[in-house]
């Protein structure tokens, strides 16, 4: 998979945030083989609290992608974004504009109008969006070369809330990577997203919040690989009623 | 002079951006900057002026979804 004209061949993108130690979020992000991971940015402390962080990142080997998480403006995102890309080194943005507070659903108006600013300042902005096509349609327009559209309300895990309208994006958009971004709570869940033909899978809680994150993070990467195979195998259609898979030419008669 | 620091009311004495980090010990590499809801680039800090009332923001990495 190319995100960016940046070969990725791990379709798992793994969140940092609400693990129980470092040392778990360290041992996750090992077994999930995650190649790229979320980050975030916050009032730094004058211990200087952040740098021990940024050294695990850097550890970790992975590509990291900044967030604008909890921004609720354009102008936050955008301030946000400029924050990030000195910060860590990167011009990826995963661009979020919050539009309420309870469902955390982005705010499309803003977020677009976001992406515009951000794309014309040389950002490879990572959308999180909704399933809506005009939308993620805006989103190209704007700048955007691939879309991260929401499974469910962000840290619900609730599995895919409209596989339909995933789907459609599937057809809609070919070409364009989509990254289910939010809302996946199992491995099942995030087999369902790469079966839908859906290029990658951004996951945290799920992780994080698992009894044993290490192996949920491996429990989700096997998932999506196997999701992701299952797709291009070109599963085969249901039928109503029942074949026999036996071959019944050459059957004795036994009565 | 007065400033926001982080949602904080502080004293500082330095006028550039650069020498108030240091006087309020912001010493770690690891942050960036945003004066009065903009952003300052780091290269930006020594010529940066503070004036009394400002809000400044100072963020480093944090974990995130």
């Amino acid at each position: 998979m190319q995100l960016y004209g940046t070969d990725i061949s791990s379709r798992l993108l793994l969140g940092t945030a609400q693990y129980p130690s470092p040392a778990v979020l360290r041992k996750a992000i090992e077994t999930s083989r995650a190649e790229i991971i979320t980050v975030s940015l916050r009032r730094e402390t004058a211990d200087g609290s952040g740098a021990g962080f940024w050294e695990l990142l850097k550890d970790s080997g992975c590509k990291v992608l900044p967030n604008t998480a909890g921004c609720h403006s354009v102008q936050e995102a955008v301030v946000t974004a400029q924050m990030a890309r000195e910060l860590f080194g990167t011009d990826w943005i995963k661009l979020e504009v919050i539009g309420n507070s309870d469902t955390l659903q982005p705010d499309v108006f803003g977020l677009v109008e976001a992406a515009r600013v951000l794309c014309a300042d040389g950002f490879k902005v990572f959308p999180y969006t909704t399933d809506d096509l005009v939308v993620g349609e805006k989103l190209l327009e704007a700048g955007c070369e691939l879309l991260m559209p929401w499974g469910a309300p962000i840290g619900s895990g609730q599995g895919l809330r409209n596989p339909d309208a995933l789907r459609a994006m599937r057809a809609h958009f070919p070409d364009v990577p989509l990254i289910v971004d939010a809302g996946i709570g199992r491995p099942s869940d995030a087999t369902h997203a790469m079966e839908l033909g859906m290029d990658a899978v951004l996951l945290n809680t799920a992780v994080a919040k698992a009894g044993d994150p290490a192996l949920m993070a491996k429990a989700m990467a096997q998932a999506i690989e196997a999701g992701c195979n299952g797709y291009i195998a070109d599963p085969m259609d249901p039928r109503d009623m029942a074949v026999p898979s036996t071959p019944t030419l050459g059957m004795a008669e036994l009565i | 002079m007065k400033i926001i620091v982080n949602a904080k009311p502080r004293e500082v004495t330095n006028e550039t951006l650069e020498d108030a980090l240091m006087e309020l010990e912001f010493t770690s590499p690891a942050i960036a900057t945003a004066l009065n809801g903009s952003f300052v680039p780091r290269e930006e800090y020594s010529e940066t002026s503070l004036s009394e009332g400002d809000r400044l923001e100072v963020l480093a990495p944090m974990q995130g979804g």
